[in-house]
């Protein structure tokens, strides 16, 4: 309309509710999501449980869990891969609170963005990698492999999920509650013991359910760091039941009723820290 | 009524990356007193509240507690206590919990008696049966007496407003900080909130500092009222002093309504503004340029007969207990305050008494800036380079065609980076809307209405130099704008002589 005089402008409101092939509820924007989850998670879930209550021959039994349970070396995996995955996780927290601690004191955001980004970048690259290189990394400082070197192992590959969900509490901390505290005749130390590391629990939950649990089913890093010394966890009776490692039959059955077993411990765990909580979860965290 | 000063400002600075949040503040609070810290925001009402309570350190200057230096002292050993803004209760503990709080960390010093008569000092903590008392003494002071194992998540804004006061006051601090702590309530609430706030300072009889924005509700509460603005105090007075002796235009502005105007004085307690001279009761130099107030309330509408000056009505309001109206004489507004409403248009005549007729000095006569010549025979100075006759510098004087001035003498002069007084009067500047077009730019941080006209600071983004104009339109507080000056109407003088 080149040229043409313009004689008025006025606001174009449609009485269109957005017609034509895009026309559907919003409750329907989530059927990709539901079929992913039930091909991907439900179906195999229920696969998982018909394995773990039949025999090899496809009837009813509870012999995968009796069998599970009456082998003293399973269950001494069990109890080892929950001593290890608690030693790891407390590592973790007291390596990883006074990190986010200063990191979210910072008054540098843009060194704090810095720094966290050193501590999160290694997330980003395949773990398997990480595993490899920290071995050689430790057979460098002569670190022998074993148990010792599983744990750093852990440890170094856990520790970001740890620092995230704990600095996203702290930063999100309102400070007039710790200037509350010390107004109200708090040191420096009480502020922190009656204050802050109570307000920060929801972040000390989730990081801690981000490590413990995991690092009960890993097995890629402590194959990689045991050597022929060291401890085996749970996931590497499950991976040895599935794949069948060194010449070992394949029993697919035993193998659903350790996950199963699994999963109950997760859920418990779970229960027991609040995690399914949605209420001050600070899980949503990312850079 | 001389009782001690408990607490004492003296030259105290507040820096943030490079800029002033408090400048030179010197004021002192006396035990038992209830003061207010009020300003529009960004004043520094708070930072200076907050040194009070030690979490910002001062980068210069000394706070006195009792005579004693406390400037450096960390909050947990000040005997001050803090209602925050939003109320910082500890959402993990419950109502109990937070108001013990404090008491469980005191340490007091208990001296025995053994049975040889002996004395014995000992450092305690409170008992618990001393706790549950004081806790229990403290509930019942801001009415919530059963609350004591509520979760302070689930109480409302006032109640947890509440268990903040009681929070503080449980502790016995020697002065109570408030920072805004009613900014969250509603109206009913807050007027509520106040009358029981100067009632518990009656009862408790412990200083009170308290931050607010709300002028009404400084005036309402304070015995004493420090009016910031900037990061200077521009006034510290009764609420009376600073309600009917406004310092200067910006308070009057600030505290209530007003009408204010650019006068000059005529005679002896004699001042002329809205075109007419009326008489008053302060007395400033003859042709002294000043800023008239006069309250909307002591502007009495009268008969024709005994009325000073006459103008019609052009707005009329309806305020409850009386209309507000807008009178125009010539170009000047005048507001006006009366049980009487009059009809839009209608001729009014007024009359205004000389004691309601405060007089107090121009802030701002022209503005005077340190600037330079360039080699293009142009001045910098805040942020812009502009265009001005150099001539004026020497009488008589002339540029030839290189740019260099030609003295009456003869003598050329090259005054490329001499450094020369710039002043330009207020009404000399034009605002444009656009920030490219003028010759400096920055955001206005200011506007006062002037009876007839806006006056405007605009503050210029790198060196914070200001614009004083006085304009005819409106402009909004932040807007972006730039300046541009007429070359004629830059006076220029020498602060050093030029190399020749």
């Amino acid at each position: 309309m080149k040229g043409a005089k313009i004689i008025k402008k006025e606001p174009f409101i449609t009485d269109n509710k957005g017609g034509g092939l895009l026309k559907f509820k919003r409750s329907q924007l989530c059927i990709p999501y539901g079929l992913f989850l039930s091909v991907f998670v439900i179906f195999p879930l229920l696969l998982i449980i018909y394995y773990a209550f039949t025999s090899k021959t496809g009837t009813f039994s509870l012999s995968n869990f009796t069998a599970f349970f009456t082998e003293p070396t399973n269950i001494s995996t069990l109890i080892i891969s929950i001593f290890v995955s608690f030693i790891v996780t407390v590592i973790c927290l007291l390596i990883s609170y006074p990190v986010a601690y200063i990191l979210s004191r910072l008054k540098n955001s843009n060194l704090a963005f810095v720094l966290l980004l050193l501590f999160i970048l290694p997330t980003w690259l395949n773990f398997v990698l990480r595993a490899m290189a920290m071995k050689e990394l430790l057979s460098f400082i002569g670190i022998p492999l074993g148990s010792t070197a599983s744990i750093i192992g852990l440890v170094y590959d856990f520790m970001p999920f740890m620092i995230m969900p704990l600095y996203s509490t702290l930063i999100k901390m309102d400070k007039s509650f710790e200037e509350a505290a010390s107004d109200l005749g708090a040191s420096k130390v009480k502020v922190f013991t009656s204050v802050t590391l109570p307000l920060s629990k929801p972040g000390i939950i989730s990081g801690v359910t981000m490590v413990f649990l995991p690092v009960m089913s890993c097995y890629v890093i402590t194959d990689t760091f045991s050597g022929s010394t060291g401890f085996s966890l749970i996931g590497k009776l499950i991976a040895k039941c599935f794949l069948g490692e060194n010449g070992a039959p394949i029993q697919i059955n035993e193998g659903a009723a350790i996950s199963l077993i699994m999963l109950v411990i997760m859920v418990v765990t779970m229960l027991l820290t609040g995690g399914f909580k949605n209420s001050e979860n600070a899980r949503g965290t990312n850079l | 009524m001389a009782k001690q000063k408990i607490i004492e400002l003296n030259g105290v600075y507040k820096e943030y990356d490079g800029t002033l949040a408090v400048e030179n503040v010197n004021l002192y609070v006396r035990k038992g007193e209830f003061i207010t810290f009020l300003g529009p925001s960004g004043c520094g009402k708070t930072t200076t509240l907050r040194m009070i309570a030690g979490f910002e350190l001062p980068t210069a200057g000394q706070i006195l507690l009792n005579g004693k230096d406390i400037t450096h002292l960390p909050p947990h050993k000040r005997p001050v206590n803090t209602v925050f803004q939003r109320y910082a209760l500890f959402p993990h503990l419950n109502v109990y919990e937070n108001i013990a709080y404090g008491l469980k960390l005191k340490k007091l010093k208990v001296t025995y008696e053994d049975t040889l008569g002996n004395q014995i000092e000992r450092i305690e903590n409170y008992t618990k049966e001393e706790i549950d008392e004081k806790v229990k003494k403290a509930l019942k002071m801001v009415d919530l007496e059963d609350f004591e194992k509520r979760s302070v998540t689930t109480l409302s804004g006032g109640q947890q407003q509440r268990i903040a006061i009681a929070r503080a006051i449980v502790n016995e601090p020697e002065i109570l900080l408030l920072d805004e702590p009613l900014g969250a309530l509603d109206l009913k609430m807050r007027k509520d909130m106040q009358l029981e706030l100067k009632e518990m300072h009656k009862k408790l009889g412990i200083t009170f500092i308290y931050v607010t924005h709300d002028q009404e509700e400084a005036l309402t509460m304070s015995d004493t009222v420090v009016v910031m603005k900037d990061g200077k105090i521009q006034q510290i007075g009764t609420p009376q002093d600073i309600y009917n002796e406004p310092i200067n235009s910006f308070v009057a502005d600030f505290i209530g309504e007003s009408n204010i105007f650019s006068g000059t004085m005529v005679g002896e307690k004699k001042v002329r503004f809205i075109n007419k001279v009326f008489d008053c009761v302060d007395d400033f130099e003859k042709n002294e340029k000043v800023d008239v107030v006069v309250r909307p309330e002591d502007v009495k509408i009268v008969k024709e007969e005994k009325g000073m000056v006459g103008g019609v009505i052009s707005s009329c309001i309806f305020k409850g207990v009386h209309y507000q109206m807008t009178m125009m004489v010539g170009r000047s507004e005048v507001v006006i305050q009366s049980t009487k409403g009059y009809d839009v248009g209608e001729k009014v005549f007024i009359q205004i008494a000389p004691q309601d007729i405060h007089i107090m000095k121009k802030e701002f006569v022209s503005n005077v800036y340190d600037g330079y010549i360039t080699k293009n025979n142009t001045v910098c100075f805040a942020d812009g380079e502009f265009a001005c006759d150099v001539t004026q510098l020497y009488e008589g004087s002339s540029l030839d065609e290189d740019g260099y001035l030609l003295l009456k003498s003869g003598e050329k002069i090259d005054l490329s980076g001499v450094d020369v007084k710039v002043e330009v009067g207020l009404k000399d500047i034009e605002i444009i809307d656009n920030d490219e077009d003028g010759n400096a730019c920055g955001s206005i941080i200011s506007i006062v209405y002037k009876g007839d006209h806006y006056q405007v600071i605009i503050r210029t983004d790198e060196d914070e130099e200001d614009f004083v104009c006085d304009t005819e339109y409106t402009w909004n507080e932040q807007d972006r704008v730039s300046v541009r000056i007429p070359k004629e109407k830059i006076r220029l003088t020498l602060k050093q002589e030029a190399k020749r």
